[in-house]
This record gives C-alpha cells, sequence and structure tokens, in this order.
C-alpha cells in the first residue's frame, strides 16, 4: 500500500524507525547511531539480529526486502535508501 | 596478501569455545561401533545427536546390500550420470522412491544439500520469486543464492506473514514457489503446513517441502508432514535426504509436474557431479523397502523421543510442546551451554552445540536426535546425565533432580 506522505516527511519517519530498531538491537543511544555507521561492524550487531530486525522494519512499512537487497546493505543510510525505494515501487 | 586475513577474527572466538575441553566444530570419533554408540577419547558415548532416526546404519540387510554391490559393480561411478550414464540400480532407486511417494517422478542427487541447491536454483529463475520461511536450512537459502529468482524471506511458521508477502506479489507475472521443511532440524518444530499450503494457493504460488528430517519420521508409512496432516495433494515438490531416516547420504526430489524429466538437462548440481556409488544406491533402496515395511521403527522412534522428552521435563527443562525426535533445550549463554555441552561428552552422551547465528533465537542450544534404536537404558542414561549436569550448573533445583531419580 502506498504511504501518501512527503518523500522528505516519509525518509525521516523511516530513518527515524531503522534507528530506534538499531539503537534497540545494540542497545546503545539512538543519539550515538550516525547514518553512515557500518551496521554489523561499527554497530556490532550480528547478522541473525540484522535479520530480525528487518523483519519487524519489513512489517512496519508493509514492504518485502528481496534477500540480495539485503547483502548490499552495509551502513544505516543504506538500509534507509533500501527500505524507501521499496515503499516508491509500484506493486508493493 | 593473505587471503584468509578475513577469517582471522575467528580463531580466538574458536580457542575460547575450546578452553572449556573441546572444540564443538570437529569432535574427533576413535570409531563408530553402532547406530547409537561411538568411543570418543577411548570411552563408549551414546550417539544422541547424529539424526540416525530409524538407527539403520548398522541394519544386516542394508550393510549385506551394499557389500554385494561393492563387490559387483565396484566402489564408484568416476562421474555424472549424464556423462557416465545411469546404472540400473540409480533408476530402481527413482522408481521406488516415486511409488513410496505416489508420485510420477523422482530424480536423485548425490547429497540432500545438492538436492536443494538444484531444485531451488532450477524451478524458479529471473523474473520468478522464491518465497522461504525465515529459519530454512542453509542449504535452502544457499540453493536461493545459486539461482536467479528474487529471494523474500517470511516469518517462520507464520502463514499469516506468508499471506502477506504474497499479496505483495499479486501484480507479479512471474512464478512462485514458497519453501518449508516438515520438521526443523534445531528445534524440532514441524509447520503448520495446512494453512501454509492454503495460503500458497490462494496467492498463486507452487509449494516445496524439505522432508530431510520428518521422511521415515512422520506419517503412516513415514512420507513425512505432509502425510501426516493430509495435504500431500497440495504439495507440489517434495525434497528430502538419504543422510538422515535411510542411513546413507543422497537426496532427491518427486513430484508429479510434467516435464519434471526435462530438469535432468538444466539442473546443474544434478548434471556436474558424481553419482552415488552401488554401494550407496544399494543400501538406501534397502532401507527404504525396510522402512516402507516396517511401521514398528516409528513406533519405537516415537516411543524413545517421548520418554526423552518426557524425562527432559520432569527434571525442568523446556523442551517445547510437541514431541519429535529432535529435542533441543535453550540455554541462556554460550558459556553455559559449551560447559553443558563439554559434561554431557565426559559422561558419555554426544549431542550437538548448536550456537547463534546457526540457532534461530540468538541462545545456543543443546540439541538431541533420538533415534528407534535407542535402548531404553541409553534414553535414561541420558536423562540422568542432564539432570546430575543440569543440577551442578545451577539450572535445576536439586530436589527436582532427586525426585526424577526416585521415579
Amino acid at each position: 500500500m502506498p504511504i501518501l506522505m512527503p518523500v522528505s516527511n516519509q525518509r525521516d519517519r523511516i530513518r527515524a524507525r531503522v534507528v530506534d530498531g538499531l539503537a534497540e538491537v545494540s542497545q546503545r543511544p539512538a543519539t550515538g547511531i550516525a547514518d553512515d555507521a557500518h551496521i554489523l561492524r561499527d554497530l556490532q550487531i550480528d547478522s541473525l539480529a540484522v535479520m530480525n530486525l528487518i523483519l519487524a522494519l519489513e512489517e512496519e512499512f508493509d514492504i518485502s526486502i528481496p534477500l540480495e537487497r539485503v547483502a548490499d546493505v552495509v551502513t544505516v543510510q543504506d538500509l534507509v535508501d533500501t527500505i524507501a525505494s521499496l515503499i516508491q515501487e509500484p506493486g508493493q | 596478501m593473505n587471503l584468509l586475513n578475513k577469517f582471522a577474527p575467528l580463531r580466538p572466538q574458536l580457542e575460547a569455545l575450546s578452553a572449556a575441553g573441546r572444540n564443538p566444530f570437529a569432535v574427533n570419533f576413535d570409531e563408530i561401533v553402532s547406530a547409537t554408540e561411538g568411543i570418543l577419547e577411548g570411552r563408549r558415548t551414546i550417539l544422541l545427536g547424529t539424526n540416525n532416526y530409524l538407527g539403520l546404519t548398522f541394519d544386516a540387510e542394508c550393510m549385506a546390500a551394499s557389500c554385494e554391490a561393492t563387490q559387483r559393480q565396484g566402489t564408484g561411478t568416476t562421474g555424472s550420470r549424464v556423462a557416465n550414464g545411469s546404472y540400473a540400480a540409480h533408476r530402481d532407486l527413482e522408481a521406488e522412491l516415486a511409488a513410496f511417494f505416489g508420485r510420477r517422478h523422482a530424480m536423485v542427487f548425490s547429497t540432500g544439500y545438492q538436492a536443494n541447491l538444484g531444485m531451488l536454483s532450477t524451478l524458479v529463475g529471473r523474473g520468478d520469486h522464491l518465497i522461504l520461511d525465515a529459519d530454512s536450512h542453509a542449504s535452502i537459502y544457499d540453493g536461493a543464492r545459486l539461482g536467479y529468482a528474487e529471494v523474500i524471506r517470511f516469518r517462520h511458521n507464520s502463514p499469516e506473514d506468508l499471506a502477506k508477502r504474497l499479496k505483495r506479489l499479486k501484480h507479479s507475472d512471474g512464478g512462485k514457489l514458497v519453501v518449508v521443511e516438515g520438521i526443523y532440524s534445531m528445534r524440532g518444530d514441524v509447520a503448520p503446513l495446512a494453512e501454509i499450503a492454503a495460503v500458497a494457493r490462494e496467492g498463486g504460488a507452487a509449494l516445496m517441502v524439505d522432508e530431510a528430517h520428518s521422511m521415515g519420521v512422520l506419517g503412516a508409512r513415514g512420507r513425512g508432514l505432509a502425510e501426516a496432516i493430509d495435504v500431500e495433494a497440495q504439495v507440489d515438490f517434495i525434497v528430502g535426504t538419504f543422510s538422515k531416516s535411510l542411513g546413507s547420504v543422497g537426496g532427491f526430489c518427486v513430484a508429479d509436474a510434467d516435464d519434471f524429466d526435462l530438469l535432468r538437462l538444466v539442473c546443474r548440481p544434478y548434471m556436474f557431479t558424481a553419482s552415488l556409488p552401488p554401494a550407496v544406491i544399494a543400501s538406501t533402496r534397502q532401507a527404504l523397502s525396510r522402512m516402507a515395511a516396517d511401521s514398528g521403527l516409528r513406533a519405537r522412534l516415537m516411543s524413545n523421543a517421548r520418554r526423552f522428552s518426557e524425562g527432559l521435563s520432569r527434571l525442568g527443562f523446556y523442551v517445547g510442546a510437541e514431541v519429535s525426535p529432535v529435542i533441543s533445550v535453550t540455554l541462556d549463554s554460550r558459556e553455559l551451554a559449551v560447559g553443558f555441552w563439554n559434561a554431557l561428552l565426559d559422561a558419555g552422551v554426544y549431542l550437538n552445540l548448536a550456537l547463534p547465528p546457526a540457532t534461530p533465537s540468538d541462545k545456543p542450544l543443546l540439541r538431541a536426535s533420538v533415534s528407534a534404536a535407542h535402548s531404553l537404558e541409553q534414553i535414561d542414561t541420558a536423562i540422568a546425565a542432564f539432570g546430575r549436569i543440569g543440577t551442578s550448573l545451577g539450572l535445576l533445583w536439586p530436589r527436582d533432580a532427586v525426585l526424577n531419580q526416585a521415579s
């Protein structure tokens, strides 16, 4: 279902939710999570926890992130961009 | 430049794991002496983690069939069935598997892993979608990576999440294949297959079930979960292995689909690997025949599984509600799990130590698999060892262990 709101607001919302999720999993404050932080290396989150977080984000944004696109996600920004692009795509 | 440098961080982790006693990734048996017993560090050890569900690895007729096949046809095929041709026994085994499952077609692979690589990378391709249960076995994930379909996951055992995923794909023109397992290997839980089959059908997807851990275990004839809950007609493809209930090595897929035979021309993990040697085919055929004819094996397996599961439960371990030959105990920390596992080996009980990320949650598991060939004494010895060790590690109230021993 398309989410009808200005793109910038939508991006902010996605980013807030991604950062909250990463903060919860990595047990560190959301304010300390930068856009260019490497999810596995800098935040020291294991791959299983990332996959579980992605299941939750998919549900929240009503999208499915194909595994090959998950493989391309390295930074926080990558994850935000991936979710944003899938929300824009028709058929999602 | 050392190409292996990227793995160097694993070294301290492995050393830390091994510091408590043994390397859990490299247990070296001196000898395996029966379906349920090996010699480890000079000590008789109960094998309680080898997926030998029916205990047929030492079945006299299976062993005799293997020996005779080697004497008559040699030790190996030295190549693929495409290059070197099929032996009569390869074709016979495929016909017998198809008949056993009541399907028109069967195709044999050299391992169960390759069966998943082959089927998943070939059945769906570019423009198609592969929809996997999130807790799928590595061979399913690897098969997905080998092909060109877009791969998405749904929440483990959630038909509701699967339905949402399929709904999002409703405008997609390509083919869709949903993949689930009969019994999941880590925790022994089963798929809600009737609901998943209904959702797959509604969403226009084909359904594949991996019965690796459920063949020979579930169903009146041992055909697996689909037979047990009477949904075989809704399952399009069944994959499985010979390395568990059938006591050898190899994998297969059975189906009714038209043109199934054409897969032999396009399925690379089938085409470009050596075919199974005569000894393996012969024991597998004998084991299949025994498994189909002797429902007593399954009855003994389930009775042993119930005894072990109830024994652990009485001690105070949480083992899940479903009785399955795969019985796992979740522990809170890696240190506790490693200590428990080493103490079990010291007590002569071998099972699997499963550590995240190879486990479904972020907790480690002690994973046992029960066999029809375990004696009641072996099961009780293992339960008693769990009780002693659990108590000494402070996981159980001592009085529970005392009560259990008194009963």
